[in-house]
């Protein structure tokens, strides 16, 4: 097992191996992304009961959530990428931890654009300090300063260094930050009516977002993907596999 | 089935704009994320063969 | 001696603040002036004024210590210093902690004697005061050690100021909503240990993590 892992771990780390072995995963990611979309769009939007209280206006949950839970893991694995290259000098890894910050902070921005509207119907107005939009915004300023960070460095090498130490101390952050946002709210409860806290949601609600936060993944590990071969082709634009990827 | 007709189903009960307007905005989001990688390839692959091919002819006349 | 020359370098950077005063009294001046716009700009009634006093005070600080932070490690990176540090083969651990040590001394402190002046001119309730004392002198040292971190990072990037606030004000969010919510429940007579304590909890935990990613973050300035 474990000289399997190391195997995994080297061949991980060879961008012409992960250039090949991605092409064929391409297709299988896309095919799962969009098979699970309207799978789970369809089963959401015209299968699933009403809310009893939010009436139909809950239906964007289906793309809230999964958005909401992507974008924090998506922070995670992006601070461990950056730990793989400061401890392992993996530059695959740095490379992946650069492509997955504007990406997360991309879901970031569907989570908060989508809690805002849904606000509208079930608060009465577009913005309401929740705890959860609060925090969500929260990690958007924080995808921001690693992203600002990144660029700003003269060398490309120390901005991947940089940020990866940013993105390792937000991750320490992040539970203080949700936690302590969490204590303010329930000092001030400017929203009684949670957006997404249901003591248990009906199953015909329940299987739809399971299978749209499973999909967001897949998506997500292609998006991932089609971004770090980019990086790949244009890092390794002198070698010579990627000259007769140029011309064939 | 939830929605008896098309219209009802648009209509969402009344909150059709905030459903699909929030669907919508991230439809837009998607497709940036999708596009962008993809434009990018397209440029990459474009701009290098046009360098290896300079730099053939430039080794050529020398 | 490993103290050596962390204690030398607090010693150094003391000395050159007590002789270059503009360094520690900016900050302060800046600290003064943000508070006073919120009177200008919002409503001088004192019943109004002292229900967000507490808060109108820590952001002020908060600003105030941002501003003050840019400085931290220009100087060293610039004149040698830093390399010298690395070569001594001391511990970067401990610079690190000497530094923000140093930061607070000449921001968080300075800051924390100030306040109840503005608390004066805010109508803070006067069973506030005390919360807001302690609420400094156990915040302060929180914003100063992760703002090191900041300053370290963005300590070879031209106008890091800018930056800087960007990635460190999120961090920040914490000790603000302990804090002020500590002065205001003084305020309204209720109790606010709990909020100090989670403040103190904080300063550990900053303590102990922060200087490891301060010492990272001063490496990859040498490096280029």
């Amino acid at each position: 097992m474990w000289q399997w892992l190391k195997r995994l771990y080297h061949r991980l780390g060879s961008p012409k191996w992960f250039y090949e072995i991605t092409a064929k995963w391409i297709p299988w990611l896309a095919i799962i992304s969009v098979v699970g979309c309207v799978t789970g769009l369809v089963l959401g939007l015209l299968y699933a009961p009403a809310d009893y209280l939010q009436g139909n206006s809950f239906r964007i949950i289906y793309i809230h959530v999964p958005a909401a839970i992507l974008a924090q893991s998506a922070f995670m694995m992006m601070a461990i990428a950056g730990a793989v290259y400061l401890i392992w000098k993996m530059k695959m890894a740095a490379w992946v931890a650069k492509v997955i910050a504007p990406i997360g902070a991309g879901f970031c921005l569907i989570a908060l654009f989508t809690g805002a509207i849904w606000g509208k119907p079930t608060w009465g107005t577009w913005w309401v300090w929740d705890a959860r939009l609060t925090s969500m915004l929260l990690l958007l300023f924080l995808y921001f300063g690693v992203m600002a960070l990144q660029q700003a460095m003269d060398s490309e090498e120390s901005g991947f260094k940089a940020a990866a130490i940013l993105a390792l101390v937000g991750l320490v952050n992040i539970p203080i930050i949700k936690y302590s946002v969490e204590w303010w709210n329930t000092l001030h409860q400017p929203a009684t009516l949670k957006l997404t806290e249901k003591p248990s949601m009906h199953p015909d609600m329940l299987i739809p977002l399971l299978i749209m936060i499973v999909t967001t993944y897949v998506f997500f590990a292609l998006l991932v993907i089609l971004r770090t071969r980019n990086e790949i082709l244009w890092h390794e634009r002198k070698r010579s596999w990627v000259k007769d990827i140029l011309e064939p | 089935m939830e929605f008896n007709s098309f219209a009802e189903f648009i209509a969402m009960g009344g909150h059709g704009l905030y459903v699909w307007l929030s669907y919508g905005l991230t439809a837009v989001v998607i497709a940036w994320n999708v596009a962008q990688p993809v434009m990018r390839r397209r440029r990459l692959l474009k701009e290098q063969a046009q360098r290896l091919r300079r730099e053939k002819k430039h080794d050529a006349k020398a | 001696m490993s103290l050596g020359l962390v204690g030398a370098t607090i010693r150094r950077d003391l000395t050159l603040a007590a002789r270059n005063p503009g360094e520690w009294l900016n900050p302060l001046m800046f600290f003064l002036m943000v508070a006073a716009l919120f009177p200008l700009a919002v409503d001088p009634d004192p019943k109004f004024l002292s229900k967000i006093a507490g808060g109108v005070i820590w952001v002020a600080a908060l600003l105030a210590t941002l501003l003050s932070l840019d400085a931290l490690y220009k100087a060293d990176v610039e004149d040698g210093s830093l390399e010298q540090w690395l070569a001594s083969g001391e511990s970067l651990y401990a610079m690190s902690l000497g530094k923000a040590l140093v930061h607070w001394c000449i921001s968080g402190l300075p800051l924390t004697l100030m306040a109840p002046l503005l608390g004066l001119m805010l109508s803070l309730p006067a069973d506030a005061y005390q919360a807001l004392i302690f609420s400094l002198l156990v915040g302060t040292p929180v914003l100063s050690l992760l703002g090191a971190v900041g300053a370290a990072l963005t300590a070879g990037v031209r106008s890091g100021g800018l930056l800087l606030s960007l990635l460190i004000l999120p961090l920040y969010i914490p000790v603000l909503i302990f804090a002020a919510s500590a002065v205001y429940h003084a305020g309204i007579g209720m109790d606010y240990k709990g909020q100090i304590g989670f403040l103190g909890a904080l300063l550990a935990l900053a303590a102990c993590l922060t200087p490891f990613a301060s010492a990272a973050a001063l490496k990859l300035n040498l490096s280029r």
